[in-house]
Formats: C-alpha cells, sequence, structure tokens
C-alpha cells in the first residue's frame, strides 16, 4: 500500500460561478476553518523546534534565558559545544555516524540476502522462518538488555577489542535485530519484482549471485533506502543498550553523551545542550525530508520508527 | 502399455538429471573466477578470525566456548563449500547475529532470573575467596623485610623478590610467586631485572604510586599464606588475613574475633550463626527466588502491579490519542479545495523527522516547574509541576507523546484515506447519505481494516517506549515507600533498567525476573491481536 502522488487542486473556477461574490461565511465553512486548524498545528509541531533554535542562539544562556525567544542571536554556544573539557561533543558526533552508518549498511545488506531467499526460493523450513521473523519484531532486543550486558562482559574477559566498551561489539549487538524489524518488509516488497525478470536472466546464464547483486539489488533500490533510513534513524535514537555498553565518553554516542550532559548540568548550560541538539537533529531531519516520499511508502507497508 | 510406460518415466527422469547437471554446470560457469575469489577471501577472512579466537580460547581453557566456535566455523564453512543448500548461504550471516543476539540473550535473561547475579554476587567462589581474603589484610608486626623490584610486562605489574635467605621468585596479583634463576642481580645479591621484563625505574614508581601501593601479590596458591604488598616499591612486607579460609569445611574464620561464617550454597555468601554475611559473595543458582521477592514482597509487588498497569494505560492512551488527532487531521487536510495542504504537511511531519531522544530532553526543559517556558511564560510564573507530581506527570507523558506520535498517524490515515476509492462516497452520497454517515459508515471501517495491523505495531512499540520515559521524567516522581528504585510513571522497561543498571546496587538477576515478566505480557498481547487480524494466516 502506497500513498498516491498528491492529485493537483482542480481547479474550482469550474464548479463556481465567476461572477458570485466572495462570501467569507462560505469560504470559512468549506475550507477556512481547515485553516485555521492547520495554524493552530504548525504552531503546536513547530514550537518545540523553534524553542531550541532559539535557545542554542542565546550564549552563556539558562533555562530562564530561553524564554525569551530569539532575544538574542549569535552562535557563540556551538563554539563553547566544541570545547568542552569534559563532553567531546565531536567525538559524540563522529561515533554515532560511524555507528549508525555501519549498523543500516550491515542491516541492509543482511536483511536483503535473507528477504531473497525468502521471496526467491521454496525451501524446508521457509514458512517458519517467515513466521520468526514476523515473531521476533515483537520483541525488540531492548527487552534482554540485562543479558546483552552480561554477554558483552563475558565476551570481553575473553576478547576485549568486541566486548563491553566497544563500538564494535555495541554494531554486533545492533546487528542482531537486523533480521528482526525490516526484513518482514524488504520481503514484501522482493515479491513484487516479477520472477520472469530472474528466469530471463538465469537464461542467459546468470547465477544466483549475479542475479542477486546486479539486478535484484537494483530494483529494490527505494525499499533499500527506506530500511537504511529507518535503521540509521533507531540506532541514532537507541539510548538503552548504547548506554551500559558504551562506558569511556570519547566512545559514546550523541544519545548517550547529551543525555549525561543534560542530567549533570541541565538548567545552567542550556544553550549549549541546545545547539548539541539543533547540530544532532540536523542530518537526521534532512534524511527525513529529504526521502520523505518514499518513508511514507514504507511506514503504511507496516514499519514503526 | 506398461512398458512404453516405464520407459518414457525412466526417460523423463534422464532428462531431469541432465536439466539438474546443466543448470549446476552453468551455474558454476556464470559464477566466475571473480566471484570464487571474493568467496574465499570472505571465508578466508571468517577463519582467520576464528582461528585467532581458538587460540585464545584454549590459553583461556574455556572449552565450552571453544567447542562451540569451532562448531560454528565448521558449519559456516560446510554451507559456503558445499554446492547445494542455497537458501543457507543467504540466510546464514543474518541468522548468526540474530541467534547470539536476539534469541540466545531471551534463554540467558531466562537464566539471569533463576540467580542472584548482581552487585555483591558477580563471579565465581575461587573469586570471592580471594577477595574477601585480600580486603582483610592487615601487615603482619614483626614481618622481615623482602626487597622487592617492580617490573612490567604487557601493562601488568610484577613483584621480583629477592627474600631475606636471597632466594629470588616472581610474581603479580594473578600469579603467585614463582622462583626464578635467570634474574640480573646486584652486588648485594638483590635481583634488579629479569629478561622479557621491563624493571620500573624510581620516576615511573613514583608515577604510578597508587597502583603499585595497592597490589598483593599471593605467597603461594592458599591464600592463607598472605601475601606481599610494597608501600614505597623497594620493599615488601608480609600481609596476612584476618580470614582464615577453611576449604574442606567451607568456612572462613575471622581470627580477631573468632567469630565462624559457614558457606551457604543456597545464597552464594559466607554466613555467621547470628545471620550476618560477608561481602562480596559469589554467583548461584536460587530458584524461583527472584520471582518470589517480585510477587511475595508487599514494597515490590504493589510497585510491580501499578507500573503494569501504568504499562498498559500509556500504552493504550498514547495509540489512542494520537490515532485520533492523526485521523482528525487527515480528515481535515483530505480536502482537494484547501490551498498549501503541502505546506502543512511538511511542518506537521517535523516533530516526527526530529530525533525522539533530543524531543524528550526539550520537552523536559520547557516543563521544568521553575524555569520551563510553559510556566514562566504560558501560565504566567505559576509553579506547576509538571514533570514531578504524580498525575500531572503522567498527563505530561501522554501529552508528549502526542508531540511525538500524531505526525505517524496523521501520514498513515492521509495514505489509507487516499487508498479508499471515490466511487463509494459518491454512490453514497447519491443514495442520500449525509457526510458523518458516509465517513463513520464507510470510510472508518475501511480505514480500521487497514491501519490496524499499524495500531497493534505502535501499541507494542509504545509498550516499551523506554525513551521517553527515562528522558522526560525520568520515571519520577520517585516512590518512596517501594523496596526497588520506582516511580510513578515507570513503564516496565524503565523498570528494568533501573533496576539493573541504576545506584549502587545493581541487581540482575530481579532484573531479569522483570524481563521475563515483559517478554510474557508482549506474547500474550501479539497472540491476542494476530489471532484477531488474522496475519499470520497470509503468510505464504
Amino acid at each position: 500500500m502506497t500513498i498516491a502522488p498528491t492529485i493537483a487542486a482542480p481547479d474550482t473556477s469550474e464548479y463556481i460561478p465567476v461572477r458570485q461574490p466572495f462570501n467569507f461565511g462560505r469560504w470559512f465553512r468549506a475550507t477556512g476553518w481547515r485553516h485555521l486548524v492547520g495554524a493552530v498545528m504548525v504552531v503546536f509541531s513547530a514550537f518545540p523546534l523553534l524553542y531550541v533554535l532559539s535557545a542554542s542562539l542565546h550564549p552563556g544562556g539558562t533555562l530562564i534565558t530561553a524564554n525569551g525567544l530569539f532575544s538574542e542571536v549569535d552562535l557563540g554556544s556551538y563554539i563553547t559545544l566544541f570545547n568542552l573539557p569534559q563532553q567531546p561533543y565531536a567525538a559524540w558526533y563522529g561515533n554515532t555516524l560511524l555507528i549508525g552508518g555501519i549498523t543500516s549498511a550491515g542491516t541492509v545488506f543482511l536483511g536483503a540476502l535473507a528477504a531473497y531467499s525468502f521471496s526467491r526460493m521454496r525451501f524446508t523450513g521457509r514458512r517458519a522462518g517467515l513466521l520468526m521473523l514476523v515473531l521476533v519484531q515483537m520483541f525488540p532486543q531492548l527487552l534482554a538488555v540485562v543479558a546483552i550486558f552480561l554477554l558483552l562482559n563475558g565476551i570481553s574477559d575473553i576478547f576485549p577489542a568486541i566486548g563491553l566498551d566497544t563500538q564494535i561489539g555495541l554494531i554486533m549487538v545492533y546487528l542482531g535485530g537486523a533480521l528482526g524489524v525490516n526484513t518482514y518488509l524488504m520481503y514484501g516488497f522482493f515479491n513484487t519484482i516479477p520472477a520472469s525478470i530472474d528466469e530471463a536472466a538465469k537464461l542467459d546464464g546468470a547465477g544466483h549471485a549475479r542475479i542477486f547483486f546486479t539486478i535484484i539489488l537494483r530494483l529494490v533500490a527505494p525499499i533499500l533506502a527506506v530500511v537504511g533510513l529507518l535503521s540509521f534513524v533507531g540506532t541514532t535514537n537507541e539510548f538503552v543498550i548504547a548506554s551500559i555498553v558504551l562506558i569511556t565518553p570519547e566512545k559514546q554516542t550523541l544519545a548517550v553523551g547529551l543525555y549525561q550532559f543534560v542530567s549533570q548540568e541541565f538548567s545552567s548550560n542550556y544553550s549549549v545542550f541546545a545547539a548539541g541538539a539543533v547540530l544532532a537533529a540536523l542530518p537526521v531531519m534532512a534524511l527525513f525530508l529529504w526521502l520523505q516520499k518514499y518513508i511514507v511508502g514504507g511506514l503504511t507497508a507496516g514499519s514503526v520508527k | 502399455m506398461t512398458l512404453p510406460g516405464t520407459e518414457r518415466d525412466r526417460a523423463q527422469i534422464v532428462a531431469a538429471k541432465n536439466s539438474r547437471q546443466a543448470s549446476r554446470i552453468a551455474e558454476a560457469a556464470s559464477a566466475g573466477i571473480k566471484v570464487l575469489l571474493v568467496k574465499v577471501l570472505l571465508l578466508g577472512i571468517v577463519d582467520a578470525i576464528s582461528v585467532y579466537a581458538l587460540f585464545v580460547l584454549v590459553i583461556k581453557q574455556d572449552w565450552l566456548v571453544f567447542s562451540l566456535v569451532l562448531l560454528v566455523t565448521l558449519v559456516v564453512n560446510w554451507i559456503y563449500f558445499r554446492a547445494k543448500g542455497l537458501p543457507a548461504k543467504y540466510l546464514t550471516p543474518g541468522l548468526i547475529f540474530l541467534i547470539i543476539f536476539q534469541i540466545f540473550v531471551v534463554g540467558y535473561s531466562g537464566y539471569i532470573a533463576f540467580t542472584n547475579y548482581g552487585t555483591g554476587h558477580n563471579s565465581t567462589k575461587e573469586d570471592a575467596v580471594n577477595s574477601l581474603i585480600l580486603s582483610s589484610q592487615e601487615r603482619v608486626p614483626d614481618s622481615a623485610s623482602y626487597a622487592v623490584t617492580v617490573l612490567e610486562q604487557a601493562g601488568t605489574y610484577s613483584f621480583l623478590v629477592t627474600d631475606p635467605d636471597h632466594e629470588i621468585s616472581v610474581g603479580n596479583p594473578d600469579a603467585p610467586l614463582e622462583p626464578v634463576t635467570d634474574a640480573e642481580t646486584d652486588a648485594s645479591g638483590q635481583a634488579i631485572a629479569l629478561p622479557g621484563y621491563t624493571t620500573l625505574n624510581f620516576a615511573d614508581i613514583v608515577a604510578n604510586q597508587e597502583t603499585i601501593a595497592a597490589l598483593a601479590v599471593p605467597v603461594s596458591d592458599d591464600p592463607n599464606d598472605g601475601s606481599l604488598r610494597t608501600p614505597d616499591g623497594s620493599a615488601a612486607y608480609l600481609y596476612l588475613s584476618d580470614l582464615v579460609y577453611d576449604e574442606v569445611a567451607g568456612t572462613m574464620t575471622d581470627a580477631s574475633t573468632g567469630v565462624v561464617y559457614t558457606e551457604d550454597p543456597s545464597k552464594g555468601s559466607f554466613v555467621a550463626e547470628d545471620g550476618a554475611d560477608l561481602q562480596p559473595g559469589w554467583k548461584v543458582e536460587v530458584g524461583l527466588a527472584n520471582f518470589a521477592k517480585a510477587f511475595g514482597t508487599d514494597s515490590i509487588r504493589g510497585p510491580l502491579i501499578s507500573v503494569t498497569l501504568w504499562t498498559f494505560a500509556f500504552a493504550f492512551l498514547s495509540v489512542a490519542t494520537t490515532f485520533a488527532l492523526g485521523l482528525f487531521l487527515a480528515i481535515v487536510f483530505n480536502d482537494l479545495r484547501m490551498r498549501g495542504r503541502n505546506v502543512y504537511r511538511v511542518v506537521m511531519i517535523l516533530p516526527y523527522a526530529f530525533p525522539a531522544f533530543l524531543s524528550a530532553l526539550v520537552w523536559a526543559g520547557m516543563l521544568n516547574p521553575q524555569f520551563g517556558f510553559i510556566n514562566q511564560v504560558l501560565f504566567g510564573g505559576a509553579e506547576i509541576p509538571w514533570l514531578t507530581n504524580e498525575w500531572l506527570a503522567k498527563f505530561s507523558i501522554i501529552f508528549v507523546n502526542l508531540w511525538l506520535g500524531f505526525p505517524y498517524m496523521f501520514l498513515v490515515c492521509t495514505g489509507a484515506l487516499q487508498s479508499i476509492p471515490g466511487e463509494l462516497q459518491e454512490a453514497a452520497t447519491v443514495d442520500g447519505a449525509k457526510p458523518w454517515q458516509v465517513f463513520r459508515l464507510i470510510k472508518l471501517p475501511l480505514l480500521l481494516v487497514s491501519v490496524s495491523p499499524l495500531l497493534i505495531a505502535s501499541f507494542a512499540f509504545n509498550f516499551n517506549n523506554f525513551n521517553l520515559i527515562y528522558m522526560l521524567t525520568n520515571g519520577g516522581p520517585r516512590d518512596v515507600t517501594a523496596g526497588v528504585n520506582v516511580g510513578a510513571t515507570d513503564i516496565l522497561i524503565s523498570m528494568v533498567y533501573k533496576v539493573a543498571f541504576v545506584g549502587a546496587n545493581r541487581d540482575y538477576g530481579l532484573a531479569s525476573a522483570f524481563s521475563i515478566l515483559i517478554f510474557v505480557l508482549v506474547a500474550l498481547v501479539s497472540i491476542i491481536s494476530f489471532k484477531q487480524t488474522k496475519a499470520l494466516e497470509e503468510l505464504n
């Protein structure tokens, strides 16, 4: 199920006689009240974002000064942000992009492999496997957070390089959720690519690997983009597992770092936090608005952010 | 007629065999040398890592993990080197991660729920005995002075000890003293260096003084023999523990007071007759004790029940409020005559695009009772306790979640509304239905069919919406009468997190018991919802 492209508004002059004078009451009953609702919703939706933007432009500001919206416009907090001795913001930012990027690439790849085999091959245990994919989605990894912590703790006794307080360990944990979350979404999309394409390629002498990598993956690119983006956003937002795995400040992600920053000095250093929040939100929001069309299609096909 | 029949069958079988063979050859030929190279290279990397892991495991003598790693490596090689079993080649990479980090950990949670794993019960009994004895050691008053040289090897400090009889030995906190013969000695016969080790000079010792002073090197395998410590990095003295461990009797005796602590295998610690126990203890299986604690202790059962109820209420209200607002907006903005719908749409998606953890933190600032925007500007300086009053905090959480979640429902409902054919509305209007009737009797039922799986998914998501709760109210206001760290707005998953990871007293066993409870609840909800929607029956 995808959203139909927005249909251009029909020319209303066809239906309304041109010479009829403008009647405010009728206009309001037909579409005017809708604009009123829209205006209220615009304020409701955008206000917190404007608030945090204005707070970030007020150097040295606290929660109190943040209430005077845009009373001062200065980028000082952004400079302070990168020079905090205790909070390595630049490192958090890099870590978030790195961990999110690797996780989403890995998720897309592992998920596409599995979706291809479920969609194109018939084998024993296929139905059971599909059933498992649907069921695993109901049990997010964070439910087993204690066991994940202790498992990584045990791994670090033997292999410190992939255990607690390592980013590789965290990425491996995230990849454990790769098949669970969005493979079913991909499977549905793979099914919409006609199998005759595979057969034609096979007749021309292409092997399964070539069919998968050079033909199918290109045809399903939109769903790969959606799953990759959802995985990136999900990883960026993930706090529970990241907060117990990453201990050293230089290794932490934005979610963990900013939360701790806020809980230590919330009201006194609010403008610096706000600057950090604005910068952290930028890439995610840009990606989101850019790929909006695809995401909406993916959302309605059954995934939750 | 039978003979030609079997002949035809045989011919068919031969033909089928030929075509299978042909397709295999074609497959092999088309794979090409490049694919084969990539395959060998990737498998080579995997195998190299496993061989390294196996080496490390042999050194650590961890035979269970060793056999597991070996088995997995062999299976992976088998899967990729045989000609058949194509699906397995595509499924294996994802499955390995899934099995370890999603399925195994669930079973492991189940195991931990039956242990007393947590602060004070972190390790094995042997470690507990050693740490008890070490922590109660005191310098023997008339100890002889041992000449010591501090050595370093791969980040570990060792003592090179020359005892009063000029016997030379080396040891570190994990390895008791062992005699050595190849040490380099100075004129007085004191050992000053050992091949393979770096001798720390005076400046190094001063720089790491605290670490070195804390080192305790056991004299022998028996912890009761005591250990050597050096306050200054040059002379060491014998330290003996007040506690004497009797392995056969399983007792720990305090030599200064004479109290005997007996090992209690059901509690994982040494317990005196008056009930006092020695900390740390060790990890043991405690059966259903964690569940008994969760459901049997009044100070935990009460909060557990209220947290469970609030979890359900929160998840339900979240879905209900966001869906109601999303649907309303979808209807309002689904009018083609309206101008500028796209502008409204983009602005309304913004809360959804903003990272959720940041939204909660920003709202926490705006709702701050003393300095926040809501109280200071909108309510003219009133100190309304949005996040610290039990009911207002619950309201704030639902409200902030409405802000976070309505765009999703708006998008979903818009899509569902637009996919309803326009002829239905026309036909109903021609038949004389009023707009409200068209909506309630035709559009809404059709809409619910397509969005109800998403509503269930949304319920499941909010059931474990940790970020919002933890970042907005931190679960507070805290319930001071409760036996665990829990507050009025805590949901089950945030309670698990707090019991396991927040504060000085971590109780992994109890937290895992709570996790098991969440698993059961989520499973029940899924079973009911899947039965209702029959989603699983459509799988093919």
